[in-house]
């Protein structure tokens, strides 16, 4: 990429100062792609006009030379914003790019990210869920969910306090040992795993689904034999 | 040859119906006089001519004579138009009488990048009346970049009672108003397609108005049509087609509403998926239907596409697919290289692939090494920004060309790009026929080297010897021309954008490129000497585009003077209404039988701006005013008198 020098972003300020704005009333006056710049306007229905006079005066190739320039100012605090936009260019259509807004706008509604979804199973329910992991910021979250959700199914302690208790090692084995509900994961090495060893985004980031297990059966996965259990599976 | 002399000419009068009887035209029965010889030779020639499908064999039969023409004109029934201003319907409907299939296309194709005002023109309108009155027993409508409003789809509906395929790419104007008359009123339709069509959602249950009974549908294509769809309906609908092989969902069509469809479609050999999510964030209640058997269920899939709001673990259900699969197009899926992988890696028979640059080079690899038999790949961008530090380059470029060999079509869109990577390529895909490459950054050179691209592009008209189409980027000299005017003998069709340096760049290609029909040209230095240097082309060429090019006014009405045959079309800028500037926007010329049309767009003047207005222009050297067929008042835009030419 072509550096940039001192004249250039003295020459970049001066023409944001005295460039007018019509933009969307809320708007960053940045909006998919088709901005205008140097007085060629584009005929997109959303107008965003620039209007910059200093620059209509001058030549088509000073404009040439002038786009050049502006383009080079990549600073990373403005990382993707519309710098030096031509109409028209990249000559991708226009409703490819809107679609593709779309689908990256969907995701960080989601919470940062692409949805997330991992199917859940508990023994003996008849049926799995499914939920969005990055709709939850901590075990603490997801617990809640879960047992709101397998609440009918479960006598014994599925609700958060009893995960967390599960936590909690010294109450581990008593719970463990009862027909209580446990909450294990299968990551991607297809190992099944204790939720709760890793930190939250490390176990968002690796949880391919979600089985609660009763508890007798989950014995094997408790966090002191966790060694154990890789080396098994 | 010569005894024809005394009938109508070329110029499109009618031509009576009764050449091709065989009965007198004079009496009754009775009187039955043998045809004479040249009528004779008339039938025999029509039923010859028949036979004869190809337009270009067509065309040049009807330059035989004129005893051919008449033949040829009555037996043609499938027309191309490829710019619906180079004739006018009238003339069409004079010369063709038994047209049962036409494609039309409308505006150039740098209008898809908001290039052209949205009224700017190539309005079905005007066609269809002509059609509504001469082509009753149409049967097949195919419009690209075309404006079509509802009523139009109306008065086709209606006009033509056997239609059986309507295709619309690229088009816009009407809603989902139009298709609920479709369905309800062109009771054979076999064929509904409509493709990147911007289509307004009038909230109508369109997909309810099709005929309750078993229909012959064979393709139904709606993914561009952004408006929720009565599932249920479409269901119904799909259970009662038996021929149904192609089907197109909308992103509104969830993955287990998809599962739904195919279940009751095995038969379908063409599938776009719609979003392929869930759509709900939690399945209520619901089990997960068995995807991958639905898939499996599929044995003549042959062609996939949508996924346009993917989950990419659902992408596992169509391995048992991915066998047969001719054609996939993830160009709406954001996947990376890993999630493309182990589906690629089953596509051995694939000879078309659409992806997004999130597969990476990486992804590209896993492509070159599956898919030996792929002919046409293309990678779009997910984010279309200049500076960005793309995913994919020379090295995806490069893999591709050494795994891929049989390739013919490449569109390819990266941030950073090599010569070498495209000199590689011009050499390990010899059957390379269109050659389109989008580095994004302007002016951007081999990033290794720093030198221009021209010697890439280069290569490929060298060694590319079949190539017909080229779009070119990166930095650029006069060199590139050079070499393109020099080696593309067969380039038919040119894409560029912010290259070269002199007015030599356009010369080289209008001097050198014999069978050069379609030139769109943007932001680059060509004035009007190079615009002289093709006046010896313009005729054969579908059209020349050139916007923010170094062309002037008066340079355009030199063009305009010199060839009558031309309309020449100027968008300007003026700072004032009555402008004097020689500021050329954009110029669009082409050749036309029937002169400037009359449709041009009304001047737009917004108030709340400073002044700025456009003006546009048509020039038709040689005519009076009078004859240019407009007014002031009744179009709002300015034409300019020109001098008649003396030779006019």
């Amino acid at each position: 990429m072509a550096m940039i020098s001192k004249e250039h972003k003295k020459e970049k300020l001066e023409f944001e100062e005295t460039e007018l704005r019509l933009g969307l009333p809320g708007g960053g006056g940045i909006v998919n792609g088709d901005l205008v710049k140097n007085g060629k306007r584009g005929y997109t229905e959303t107008v965003d006009l620039k209007l910059n006079l200093a620059l209509k005066e001058t030549g088509k190739g000073e404009n040439l030379q002038k786009e050049k320039n502006l383009i080079s100012c990549s600073n990373d605090s403005v990382k993707h914003t519309h710098k030096a936009q031509v109409v028209g260019w990249p000559p991708v259509r226009s409703f490819r790019k809107s679609l593709m807004a779309v689908q990256k706008s969907n995701s960080e509604e989601g919470g940062g990210g692409a949805a997330s979804f991992v199917k859940v199973s508990m023994d003996g329910a008849p049926y799995l869920r499914k939920v969005d992991l990055n709709m939850y910021k901590s075990y603490q979250d997801l617990y809640g969910a879960l047992g709101k959700m397998f609440s009918s199914f479960t006598m014994g302690k599925c609700d958060s306090q009893g995960m967390m208790d599960f936590m909690n090692e010294r109450k581990l084995m008593d719970v463990l040992n009862g027909s209580d509900f446990v909450p294990t994961y299968e990551d991607k090495d297809g190992d099944w795993m204790l939720v709760g060893d890793v930190p939250w985004g490390m176990f968002v980031g690796s949880c391919n689904r979600l089985c609660i297990m009763k508890g007798t059966e989950a014995i094997g996965l408790a966090p002191r034999a966790m060694e154990k259990c890789k080396n098994r599976s | 040859m010569s005894e024809d002399e005394e009938l109508p000419d070329l110029g499109g009068g009618a031509t009576p119906n009764s050449n091709s009887t065989v009965v007198s035209i004079g009496g009754g029965d009775q009187n039955y006089v043998s045809p004479g010889p040249d009528q004779v030779l008339e039938n025999v020639l029509e039923n010859v001519l028949c036979f004869l499908t190809s337009r270009r064999d067509r065309n040049a039969a009807s330059l035989v004579c004129k005893s051919w023409y008449r033949a040829e004109a009555l037996t043609r029934s499938e027309l191309f138009i490829g710019n619906c201003y180079s004739v006018s319907p009238r003339r069409v409907t004079n010369r063709f009488r038994l047209i049962k299939a036409i494609a039309i296309k409308g505006k150039p194709r740098f209008s898809d990048f908001s290039l052209l005002p949205p009224d700017w023109g190539a309005h079905f309108a005007p066609w269809l009346r002509a059609m509504a009155i001469s082509y009753r027993a149409l049967e097949k409508l195919y419009l690209k970049r075309m404006c079509v409003r509802d009523e139009d789809l109306a008065i086709a509906a209606h006009s033509f009672p056997i239609l059986k395929e309507l295709v619309l790419v690229c088009c816009e104007g009407f809603g989902t108003d139009g298709l609920a008359i479709v369905a309800r009123e062109c009771r054979q339709i076999r064929v509904l397609e409509l493709m990147d069509s911007v289509i307004r959602d009038n909230e109508v249950d369109w997909i309810s108005c099709f005929p309750e009974d078993v229909t012959c549908l064979e393709s139904l294509i709606f993914d561009c049509v952004e408006a929720p769809i009565n599932f249920e309906v479409l269901e119904r609908l799909v259970a009662r087609s038996p021929s149904l092989k192609k089907l197109m969902l909308n992103s509104y069509i969830s993955i287990t509403q998809l599962y739904r469809l195919m279940i009751r479609a095995p038969q379908l050999t063409h599938l776009g998926t719609g979003s392929f999510s869930p759509l709900e964030i939690v399945a209520q209640g619901e089990h997960e239907p068995d995807y991958f058997s639905a898939f499996a269920a599929c044995k003549s899939l042959i062609c996939l596409s949508g996924f346009k709001e993917i989950i990419p673990e659902y992408l596992s259900a169509i391995y048992p697919v991915c066998g047969n699969l001719t054609s996939l197009n993830l160009s709406y899926a954001n996947i990376s290289a890993e999630q493309l992988k182990p589906v690629i890696r089953q596509c051995h028979k694939l000879q078309t692939f659409w992806a997004l640059d999130s597969v990476s080079d990486e992804g590209l690899q896993a492509v070159s090494a599956a898919c030996k038999d792929l002919r046409e790949l293309r990678v779009f961008p997910v984010e279309a920004l200049e500076d960005a530090e793309g995913p994919v380059s020379e090295v995806g470029l490069l893999a591709i060309s050494e795994g891929c060999r049989k390739l013919q079509s490449i569109l390819y869109f990266c941030h950073r790009m090599t010569n070498a990577a495209v000199v590689a390529m011009s050499k390990n895909c010899p059957d390379l026929v269109v050659f389109r490459l989008c580095i994004m950054g302007r002016h951007m050179p081999d990033h290794v080297t720093g030198e221009p691209m021209d010697e890439g592009f280069g290569a490929i008209v060298k060694n590319c010897k079949k190539l017909t189409r080229l779009a070119v980027s990166g930095l650029l000299t006069d060199r590139v021309f050079n070499y393109i005017g020099q080696y593309g003998k067969l380039l038919r069709t040119l894409s560029v954008a912010f290259a070269g340096n002199t007015d030599l760049g356009l010369k080289y290609l209008l001097e050198g490129c014999p069978k050069l029909q379609k030139l769109e040209i943007r932001d680059s230095p060509f004035g009007d000497s190079a615009l002289f240097a093709g006046l010896h082309h313009y005729y054969n060429m579908r059209f020349l585009w050139l916007s923010a090019c170094k062309v002037t006014r008066q340079g355009c009405k030199e063009v305009a003077r010199q060839l009558p045959g031309l309309v020449v079309e100027v968008i300007a800028w003026n700072e004032e209404e009555n402008g004097t500037s020689e500021d050329v926007d954009t110029l669009y010329l082409y050749r036309s039988l029937d002169g400037p049309r009359a449709d041009a767009p009304r001047l737009m003047v917004r108030p709340s701006l400073i002044m700025l207005g456009k003006a546009l222009f048509n020039y038709r050297a040689g005519f009076p005013l009078a004859a240019l067929k407009i007014s002031p008042s009744s179009c709002g835009f300015h034409a300019l008198a020109v001098e008649p030419s003396p030779a006019a």
